[in-house]
């Protein structure tokens, strides 16, 4: 690990201020990404600048019915809170199913949401990585690429995003909460938060230098939506996602009146399924209904050497996810005795 | 002092670089109920600062990266990985090690006897960090917080403690890696603890 400084920031103005004023600075949240990167001689930051001390630990309960959650709480604290469980349970399901009790404790929602990608070759900096050093070229293409992406990846990268709370954030269309020094408070969809690679693998999202997540906001989810987070991994815990679903649906005389679709574990950003949501929209949610809707999505995968099996793993969690929800959705079933 | 000599903190390299601030802090660190004052180079882990400053080796290191759970220890009561957490952002918390975990005169916890009870270990390397990250879990099952394996409509009553069965001991301590094995036995042990009400105060269970 290189030397660096460390500052201890106790207000968002004096963190943004540090920021400016330290050539090579890095916030730094709970660590668990960011100083297993310095290890690996991946990060080499001059200064860390410590938001854990900034007062945004707090949930707040809108005006509008839905949740703002301070970018400093803790994994555990956000899947644990009552409102969390009770009405946004595909969030809750999502971060449990993610690292492990130790890990969640210390972790932030600001450090998941920009958390790097596991891919190995950006982690040794021994192997060309684009993401790593624009221009390097990208190992894990003729490499091990069996955890890589299925759906929207570039000849530059072709790497993932590991966060789970992202997904399930993406499917609820909640929006991230940015603070920078000099223009203020922006709010992006949690769906377009992150990027496709393209030629610029090296940004994972579309935060600005210097800027501080300060919050996430979730939005009211109108009464008898249910919501569902699903995760297929190699070992039955503490591992990453090869793929996983979040999933949001409501539904009205037995149609689809609201339905979000996110996937996990195939793309460089949580892959919302407009293709599948726009097929499901108006449609009673039959298994076939389902099943073409999902397959209209992954239609556009394009899996690599080793990772078609993905696509199936994907359209499978996806079916059944759905299915799962329009049984437990209220206004789904048909009431017995009248449509036969 | 062997262990000293050891210490990670690299003082030919640890000048500051251009345009930065010291890259060294005084840093008050309490530990097990007393509180160190040390000088620390920022990069020190508190699991480095544990094992090789302030001679509490009980913290295992097994991979470095979060990976195994062998180094857990509780901040603020609650278990986190000591090898991802760096010394010098811990000024002001309290830490417990498994040195930390038996009364003053030695007297074991109860999870302590219900590990050597239920033979939950081989070689031992894992034992602390799985001791101290059950101490946390189990705080957290008291706490009433659902897992990854409890099913939705008892995720949702937000008004009971967790019941732990295997399976939801299994899971909530699947940050803990055993290369023995010994997980049956640990799973054991820990339901053992779990069936009292009060895992850090409870009466010690009597050896049988
Ligand atoms: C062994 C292991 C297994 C894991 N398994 C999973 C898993 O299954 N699923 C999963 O989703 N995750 C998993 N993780 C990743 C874990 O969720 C992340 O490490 C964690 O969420 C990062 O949060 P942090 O607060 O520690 O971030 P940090 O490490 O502090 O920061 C990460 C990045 O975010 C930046 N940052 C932090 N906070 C802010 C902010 N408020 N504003 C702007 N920038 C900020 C930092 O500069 C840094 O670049 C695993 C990690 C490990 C080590
Ligand atoms: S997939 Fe992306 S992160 Fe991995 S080596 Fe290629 S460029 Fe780097
Ligand atoms: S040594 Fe910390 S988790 Fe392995
Ligand atoms: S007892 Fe040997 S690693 Fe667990």
């Amino acid at each position: 690990m290189e030397p660096f400084a460390y500052v201890r920031a106790t207000s968002i103005q004096e963190a943004t201020e540090a920021y400016a004023s330290h050539p090579g600075a890095r916030y730094i949240g709970g660590g668990t990404n960011l100083v297993d990167l310095m290890k690996h001689g991946v990060e080499t930051p001059a200064t860390l600048i410590d938001l854990t001390r900034l007062p945004l630990h707090d949930f707040q309960e809108l005006p509008t019915g839905g949740l703002r959650v301070g970018a400093c709480v803790s994994n555990t604290d956000l899947a644990v809170h009552p409102l969390v469980r009770t009405r946004y349970p595909v969030l809750s399901q999502a971060l449990l199913a993610g690292a492990s009790g130790q890990l969640r404790n210390v972790a932030t929602v600001g450090g998941n949401l920009l958390q790097r990608t596991r891919c190995p070759y950006f982690q040794d900096v021994s192997k060309p990585c684009n993401k790593r050093q624009p221009g390097a070229g990208c190992a894990a293409r003729d490499g091990l690429h069996r955890d890589h992406a299925v759906l929207g990846h570039s000849a530059h990268c072709i790497a993932t995003h590991p966060s789970d709370m992202a997904v399930a954030l993406a499917a609820l269309d909640a929006e991230i909460e940015l603070h920078d020094g000099e223009h203020g408070t922006r709010r992006v969809a949690a769906a377009d938060f992150h990027r496709l690679p393209g030629d610029h693998p090296d940004q994972d999202t579309v935060i600005r230098p210097g800027e501080i997540v300060t919050a996430v906001l979730l939005p009211p989810l109108a009464p008898g939506a249910v919501s569902l987070y699903r995760k297929a991994r190699d070992r039955a815990s503490y591992a990453f996602a090869l793929a996983s679903v979040a999933a949001v649906l409501r539904l009205d005389d037995r149609r689809v009146r609201h339905v979000a679709l996110a996937f996990g574990g195939l793309a460089h950003r949580p892959w919302r399924a407009a293709t599948a949501e726009e097929h499901l929209t108006g449609a009673v949610p039959t298994d076939d209904a389902v099943g073409e809707a999902v397959d209209a999505e992954l239609a556009a995968a394009r899996p690599l050497r080793d990772n078609a099996f993905k696509v199936d793993l994907a359209r499978n969690l996806a079916r059944d996810v759905l299915a799962t929800l329009a049984r437990s959705a209220p206004g789904g079933a048909a009431p017995t005795g009248r449509r036969p | 002092m062997v262990a000293r000599a050891r210490a990670p903190q690299h003082p030919q390299q640890a000048g500051p670089r251009a345009g930065e601030g010291p890259v060294r802090s005084r840093v008050a660190l309490r530990v097990n109920g007393r509180t160190y004052a040390l000088d620390l180079d920022n990069r020190v882990t508190l699991l480095d600062a544990l094992r090789e400053l302030l001679d509490l080796t009980g913290s295992k290191k097994g991979c470095d990266h979060g990976q195994c759970g062998a180094c857990t220890v509780l901040v603020d009561g609650r278990r986190a990985n000591s090898c991802l957490l760096l010394a010098v952002t811990l000024d002001a918390s309290e830490i417990t090690t498994v040195e930390g975990l038996a009364a003053s005169d030695g007297a074991l916890s109860p999870l302590q006897e219900a590990f050597l009870e239920y033979d939950a270990f081989q070689c031992g390397y894992c034992t602390p960090g799985q001791l101290c990250s059950a101490v946390g879990m189990l705080r957290e099952a008291a706490a009433g917080h659902p897992s990854c394996v409890t099913d939705a409509a008892t995720a949702a009553d937000t008004a009971h403690p967790a019941a732990l069965t295997p399976e939801e001991i299994a899971e909530r301590l699947s940050g803990n890696l055993c290369r023995c094995g010994a997980y049956n036995a640990i799973t054991r042990a820990v339901a053992a603890c779990a069936a009292t009400e009060a895992p850090d105060q409870a009466p010690r269970r009597p050896r049988t």
